[in-house]
């Protein structure tokens, strides 16, 4: 189930070098959302959508919250969207993440950071967020799981800002004192195929989210596989309908 | 309100807009927008004998005014197509045409008689898709083969019949002219045309495949040449696709020719582009004076 319309943006800042961070009103999308799902939005001028993850969720504002970063001109077209503008949105998509019982621990990289901050959230002072960046003027929404509770663990690339290194390296410290219910993870494939490996080695279920070259957005077009190994049986599934969030153990990653 | 019906080799339409094959699975992704029952039929995504899992990602790239993909074929196999989602489409008050693609001739034989007795009110026999290495656009790029697939599905088959064409060749109107010969009832026009697109980057091809099928907009120009070139070469009826998004788009590709149209990519764009395209066909209709939109059919003025 999901919603598509024009829906205005109420809410617009530059979180860092190229991230732009949009609230978006749509009461009817945000009562059907779920951490962890995303959205497929219009770049004027461009044919195919672009999927964006779902941030924050207010049901009671009826607002979903998108941060993205200008990674082509369809997306820096997007960032040139203002508070009163109206954005072409279809969301909710796809299975987002499942909660699980006891302490959460949420990795994200780069822009594989603003999907945590939504499932991170649900568990409040129970999560702790560990995200990395290349440098401390890429560094985004500190804050924001701070004020949901969350520990945080900062992370980055050449040591500008919290601990100079990779959120495994964190995660597996983290991991060394105690033993929480789930990992979630979203970043870049390498992170996540060492995230999987981590969680494998010390026995705690792993969710990851993925991504793919995308067109329909819905599960029609088959078009963003992923290789999955479910059942013992490898298989392309899709990431807008199937996913974006699997469970770590069935991703392929060398598929 | 004009009378948007349409026949199609034989077939009656509730109106002429039909989503493309492999552009909106079996309907059950769209349905919570908007009933299957107003779309005047539905093009299922491809079916094979048995179970294929489609190429290997990156399967889509964006392309100016459209769009690369390189799916191949993906689907669950005729069996489960038949079993598991014919019987919820049949419920759903919409024609349903089915697009069948072997890898031979015998196997397209096979699929078509499969479907003998069954909800499907029309095949679409597909012997145009560039993203698979048998079958596919290797029937539809020779006169000879086109005109023999089709004769054996002809045979094998108690379903009006109609041939999906590839515009990767040298002469559509020949190969429509072989498909007609071979007993098709229609035919069906444009598939993708064949395209690339390289990462300069990465000095790698967007695709995994390397090329892939160019559809959406960008195509539709040469969507009214091909359907305008092949309607005027056959007496059976075509039904026009290619880059199909709006009502205007859907008239003029009538004019040329097209007797229903398919919408594809489009709906990648905007989910609800059939049924705008539905409602402003009728809309123009009515502003024009024209009672029943069959009347348009073929009917522009070349010079």
């Amino acid at each position: 189930m999901y919603k598509q319309g024009l829906y205005p943006i109420v809410r617009k800042s530059a979180s860092a070098k190229g991230i732009f961070d949009i609230t978006v009103l749509c009461p009817e999308a945000a009562d059907l959302a779920q951490p962890g799902q995303f959205a497929q939005v219009l770049a004027e001028g461009f044919f195919l959508r672009r999927p964006i993850s779902i941030c924050g969720i207010d049901k009671a504002k009826g607002t979903l919250r998108l941060v993205f970063e200008v990674r082509g001109k369809g997306t820096e077209q997007l960032s040139r969207l203002n508070v009163g503008d109206n954005i072409d949105l279809m969301a909710p998509l796809g299975h987002g993440f499942t909660k699980a019982e006891g302490k959460a621990v949420c990795v994200g990289g780069g822009i594989g950071v603003p999907p945590m901050l939504g499932i991170a959230s649900e568990y409040g002072s129970d999560a702790v967020a560990i995200t990395g960046f290349r440098n401390a003027a890429a560094v985004i929404l500190q804050e924001d799981f701070k004020a949901a509770g969350c520990d945080t663990v900062l992370c980055t690339d050449d040591g500008s800002a919290g601990i100079h290194g990779f959120v495994t390296t964190a995660l597996e410290e983290h991991l060394q004192k105690e033993k929480p219910g789930i990992i979630y993870a979203c970043g870049p494939t390498p992170m996540l195929k060492a995230v999987a490996g981590l969680a494998e080695k010390y026995g705690v279920r792993c969710e990851v989210s993925l991504e793919q070259r995308m067109a329909c957005g819905v599960g029609a077009c088959l078009g963003c596989a992923v290789k999955i190994n479910r059942g013992g049986k490898e298989a392309f599934l899709h990431v807008c309908k199937d996913g974006p969030v699997f469970d770590a153990k069935e991703v392929v990653f060398d598929g | 309100m004009a009378d948007l019906r349409v026949t199609l080799a034989g077939v009656e339409f509730k109106n002429p807009v039909i989503p493309a094959s492999g552009t909106y699975g079996y309907g059950r992704e769209y349905e919570c927008l908007y009933p299957l029952s107003r779309l005047g039929g539905i093009s299922v995504k491809g079916t094979t004998l048995h179970e294929r899992g489609g190429n290997i990602p990156p399967r889509i790239a964006e392309t100016p005014c459209g769009m690369l993909n390189s799916v191949g074929l993906q689907n669950g196999g005729a069996e489960k197509f038949i079993k598991y989602e014919l019987p919820n489409l049949a419920a759903k008050d919409t024609r349903i045409i089915a697009n069948i693609a072997g890898s031979t001739v015998e196997e397209c034989a096979e699929l078509a008689a499969m479907l003998n007795g069954t909800a499907v009110d029309m095949i679409e026999l597909n012997i145009s898709c560039p993203n698979v290495k048998q079958g596919g656009a290797a029937f539809g790029t020779d006169c000879t083969v086109a005109g023999a697939v089709t004769k054996a599905v002809r045979e094998a088959s108690d379903k009006p019949l109609m041939v999906k064409l590839s515009p990767n060749v040298t002469s559509i109107v020949d190969i429509a002219k072989s498909v007609e010969a071979g007993g098709a009832d229609a035919v069906s026009l444009i598939n993708t045309l064949l395209g690339m697109r390289i990462d300069i980057k990465t000095r790698r091809p967007v695709l995994h495949n390397n090329v892939g099928g160019l559809s959406g907009p960008a195509v539709f120009p040469v969507a009214v040449r091909m359907v305008w070139q092949v309607a005027n070469a056959v007496r059976i009826p075509v039904c026009g696709m290619g880059g199909v998004s709006t009502a205007e788009d859907a008239i003029e590709i009538m004019m040329a020719g097209a007797s229903a149209v398919q919408v594809g990519a489009a709906i990648f764009r905007d989910p609800y582009a059939p049924v705008k395209i539905i409602d402003g066909i009728n809309e123009w209709c009515d502003q024009n004076g024209v009672k029943s939109v069959s009347e348009i059919v073929g009917t522009v003025k070349p010079y």
